[in-house]
């Protein structure tokens, strides 16, 4: 599709560029820096609906692509494109960035021009991950973003952030690097950094293995899977809100982003032969996670964890397709599988974003995320209570919420593959329903529990505004996911064909 | 050499070498208080040689003056970055001195005097010339780190540096003597031609070998012949510490392409096993010590060993891309050193140091726009993409996985990730934690201005690569 304007590099560098003026403007201008923030942010979020309008849901090639020489010396090209697994994720992106700033409204009171702007940047280089079709260029975006996530952490966060930071970049540099390895190996074996190229390139088995693997190590962390899980926890709880929002809603997305991506079809034959690593390893996120978010003490911990449960569905949903091959001989399972995981992402950004900002709510009124501190706060805070309920519901899977497209699909699609992994996935109906409930039980229900909430004040204007948005969001998502479905058959279709074939 | 004299081609270090004389008799009759003008006679005479630098730009392959001098585009490229580097250096160092009592004629025309040294390494093509080069720069660094006379730190530093300086330029000399006794030359090309005819085994040569890279290990600071190098970093004035972290980092690539590559490219397989110890042992020993140090100064001692360790990388790869990636690394290095110390000039200020890592508490508070700069160079040094310093490591590990050495570039990343703490915690402490230093930053106008137009190019240098990227790369054509 020929297009006029360059609207990735538009949606790519206004808000990096965007960002630095909201630094120009600085903290002594701070509602000016807000306003400026906000309006970059809309403008994003609107320049980048031409790319869910005007896009070709019939065809599985890259659409809106740019390409410019840009380190010749390297063979590295600025080359951008997105097709239907990139495109949602990108839309979700500028969505979910217009709600934090809106969230973080007066609520950032310390050096608020930064941290806008760190947000602002922030959305650019995540927009640059899913855009990147270079290998280099999106391994620059893909590091790039622990700058600025580094600094939201570490200077808007909680008591132990300087801790929870350091591991969050350190774990996840360390993930991250293996991949560069194994890029610059693609390189040499294939003579370039083509992403689309590399799909194609004939690879050997032992090759493949260690090149999946390396990419695991930043794939699996990023998701986060069991046991490379351990930074999510501390960087949610001890992030700001919008920093929690981000994180859970795009961040972890990048490591199911990259599984389809690279993994998949750069080396299907390794994914085909360790495929019950990456089962089993979801399995106990879905199942043993589970149990864990069951016993936590701090809200941001338990919807931490949650994620993390929840992200276990998508790769599950990625990985199994070779056992639906096996039992059935078909693939129209395996897309099912792919469409299960990518609503789930999407269906997940938008369920974890809004219960953080949720619990924001609360923290900013008490100054506690321990559950026990609470107690019968739908009393004081009625409104409040209602959303909470809402995707407290979502986020079990109740039918008519975008919560329960992604993880019917995933279960139809691991009954395809046996009955034992659709048994074990579908706990998460009761576990995700059990952890998450009995924490709206024992926060927004009984008897108000002190005097702290029962000063509580109900929810303004501005957070009925972000959260209405995205209740709003998750019922459509809901009732009528096909645009979304429909958006990423051709692609899914596509990839589920590429990575049917052996390499070898 | 159709009409052109034989001495044309050094043109450069022959008005450097007079015009520091120059400053020198001009500097006596300086009176005290006008003693700005040998800083203004400095980086005149800077100017000139990079002038008269690229009114002599050599085509292709020059060797002159009997074989000593060679003009390459290696030289022209490292010569120009050697002259801007050093002017940036005077002009960092200028409010330090100023405000220590220490602004003397001497630091300039010790710093002239050490950058002709560089110069004539870098253009060297006999052992004899690359000899006197070395030793040029070594005596002029030596007497600048003493420089700060009533300093036992800096008394101290200059005696250890002195003494294993010695012993390493003993030990490069050594191995040249036994080079000459096999070869039967001085001359780098002839040199080349004699190995290439023997055996690549042969004892002799490998002993001379392994004496010689002694010698550039020492200079390099590779471990394990780096003892000298935080000593001497953390001893000497900060402004003479970034003389030594950049322009010498140049003159020591220059020196190592120059023997190794040019002089044994031969007996690359040799070379190349030794050098990967050093390589290896530089990058880890480097980033595991640097985390445990409070001194900034010290700290990037550290963090240099670990660089060096890179850059050995890059040339032990033994393709023309290796080399290029080490020059490639070693600027753009340069740049971020450039930047790192002077961010310690900017903050410190009379009886106060600013080179212990606390002084950068708060500094977001303080100064964001420095504090800005300060995490660039920061998480350039990390690896960090977009910055200069990732593409840097990118072509060194591009350059080793090439070549089929992919454990390297393993090795090379684990050790990034574990120096990246270190890097990481600067920036905590400038952002995450309260100032404890409330000072305004009272540093003057061109320190500032150079200041942030080094920082930027390392962000511009980031997103944009190619420039420097091309650079290096028509350097070795």
């Amino acid at each position: 599709m020929p297009t006029s304007l360059p609207l990735l590099s538009i949606l790519i560098w206004l808000p990096i560029l965007g960002g630095v003026a909201v630094l120009a403007v600085g903290d002594r201008r701070a509602a000016l820096a807000r306003q400026l923030a906000l309006g970059v942010s809309l403008l994003a979020f609107v320049a980048s609906l031409p790319l869910w309008i005007r896009f070709d849901p019939t065809t599985a090639a890259m659409q809106f692509t740019e390409r410019a020489p840009w380190i010749p010396a390297f063979d590295a090209w600025y080359h951008l494109g997105v097709d239907g697994i990139s495109m949602p994720l990108i839309l979700l992106t500028t969505f979910i960035t217009v709600l934090v700033v809106i969230a973080a409204w007066d609520v950032i009171k310390h050096r608020p021009s930064q941290y806008f702007a760190a947000f602002l940047v922030l959305e650019g280089v995540m927009i640059g991950v899913f855009a990147a079709l270079d290998a280099l260029l999106f391994y620059v975006f893909w590091e790039a973003m622990l700058i600025p996530m580094f600094i939201i952490i570490g200077v808007w966060g909680g008591q132990r952030r300087v801790y929870a930071t350091l591991k969050f970049f350190l774990y996840t540099f360390l993930g991250s690097v293996f991949m560069l390895v194994a890029l610059i190996y693609l390189r040499f074996a294939a003579g370039t950094y083509d992403l689309l190229a590399l799909h194609q390139l004939p690879l050997g088995m032992t090759e493949q293995t260690l090149i999946f693997l390396a990419f695991l190590a930043a794939f699996a962390v990023k998701v986060p899977m069991w046991p490379v899980h351990t930074w999510l926890p501390d960087a949610h709880v001890e992030a700001p809100t919008g920093g929690s929002v981000i994180l859970a809603a795009i961040m972890l997305k990048m490591g199911g982003y990259g599984f389809l991506r690279f993994s998949l079809p750069i080396t299907p034959d390794a994914s085909h032969a360790l495929d019950w690593l990456l089962i089993g390893l979801s399995l106990i996120a879905v199942v043993y996670i589970g149990f864990v978010a069951l016993v936590q003490n701090d809200m941001k911990k338990l919807i931490a964890y949650s994620s993390i449960a929840h992200m276990g569905f998508v790769t599950l949903g990625f990985f199994i397709a070779w056992r639906i091959l096996g039992n059935t001989g078909a693939a129209d399972g395996i897309v099912m599988g792919l469409q299960g995981g990518m609503v789930q992402m999407v269906s997940h950004g938008l369920i974890s974003g809004a219960l953080f900002l949720c619990v924001g709510v609360l923290y900013e009124r008490m100054h506690s995320r321990e559950i026990s501190a609470y107690g019968g706060v739908a009393n004081t805070m009625p409104v409040l209570a209602a959303f909470l309920v809402l995707f407290a519901m979502a986020n079990a899977g109740l039918p008519g919420t975008s919560g329960f497209v992604g993880e019917f699909l995933v279960i139809l699609a691991s009954f395809k593959a046996s009955f034992w992994y659709a048994a074990l996935a579908a706990t998460t109906l009761i576990l995700g329903a059990a952890y998450t409930l009995w924490m709206v039980k024992r926060v927004l229900y009984g008897e108000v529990a002190n005097e702290r909430v029962a000063a509580l004040t109900d929810i303004g204007r501005r957070e009925f505004l972000v959260l209405g948005i995205l209740a709003l969001a998750v019922l459509l998502l809901g009732l009528w996911p096909a645009p979304l479905i429909d958006a990423m058959a051709a692609t899914l279709q596509g990839l589920a064909d590429h990575v049917v074939q052996s390499k070898l | 050499m159709n009409g052109m004299s034989s001495f044309a081609p050094a043109t450069a270090e022959i008005f450097l070498a007079t015009a520091t004389c120059l400053v020198l008799l001009a500097d006596l009759f300086v009176p005290e208080r006008r003693r700005a003008l040998t800083y203004w006679l400095a980086m005149a005479t800077l100017l000139g040689t990079a002038a008269s630098l690229l009114a002599t730009a050599p085509e292709g392959r020059i060797v002159t003056l009997t074989g000593a001098f060679v003009a390459d585009p290696l030289s022209q490229l490292l010569k120009l970055f050697t002259c801007g580097v050093v002017a940036v250096a005077f002009l960092y160092a200028r409010n330090y001195l100023q405000l220590r009592g220490l602004f003397k004629g001497e630091y300039y025309v010790l710093g002239l005097f050490a950058t002709l040294g560089i110069l004539v390494m870098i253009s060297a093509h006999s052992m004899l010339s690359l000899y006197l080069g070395l030793e040029l720069m070594s005596l002029s660094l030596y007497a600048m780190v003493a420089f700060n006379r009533d300093s036992p730190v800096a008394a101290e530093a200059a005696m250890k540096y002195f003494v294993l300086g010695a012993i390493a330029t003993g030990c490069f000399l050594y191995g040249t003597s036994i080079l000459y006794g096999v070869t039967g030359s001085l001359d780098i090309g002839e040199i080349a031609r004699r190995a290439g005819e023997l055996d690549g085994l042969d004892i002799h040569l490998l002993v001379a070998l392994s004496f010689i890279i002694v010698g550039v290990a020492f200079k390099l600071g590779a471990v394990p012949f780096h003892m000298w190098l935080p000593d001497v970093y953390q001893g000497a004035s900060t402004p003479v510490t970034l003389f030594i972290g950049t322009a010498a980092k140049i003159a020591s690539l220059a020196m190592v392409i120059r023997v190794l590559v040019e002089g044994l490219g031969a007996m690359h397989a040799s070379w190349a096993d030794m050098l990967v110890v050093l390589a290896v042992l530089s990058m880890a020993i480097g980033n595991v010590v640097a985390i445990a140090q409070t001194n900034l100064k010290r700290m990037l001692a550290y963090s240099t060993i670990s660089h060096v360790g890179f850059i050995l990388l890059g040339i032990l790869a033994g393709t023309s891309a290796g080399y290029q990636a080490a020059i490639y690394y070693t600027l753009a290095y340069v740049i971020m050193a450039g930047a790192a110390f002077g961010m310690i000039i900017l903050l410190s200020r009379q009886g106060f140091e600013a080179d212990e890592l606390s002084d950068f508490s708060g500094l977001n508070a303080r100064s964001p726009w420095f504090a800005a700069i300060m995490l660039v160079v920061m998480f350039s040094m990390a690896g960090v993409p977009p910055l200069l310093g990732f593409y840097a490591k990118f072509a060194v590990l591009a350059a080793v996985v090439e070549v089929g050495r992919t454990w390297l570039a393993v090795a090379g990343v684990l050790f990034s990730v574990i120096g990246a703490f270190y890097y990481l915690r600067v920036v905590k402490l400038m952002y995450f934690d309260p100032p404890t230093d409330a000072a305004p930053l009272a540093a003057p106008l061109d320190l500032r201005v150079v200041l942030s137009l080094n920082g930027l190019a390392v962000l511009a240098l980031g997103i944009f690569p190619q420039a420097l990227v091309a650079l290096s790369m028509r350097a070795l054509g």
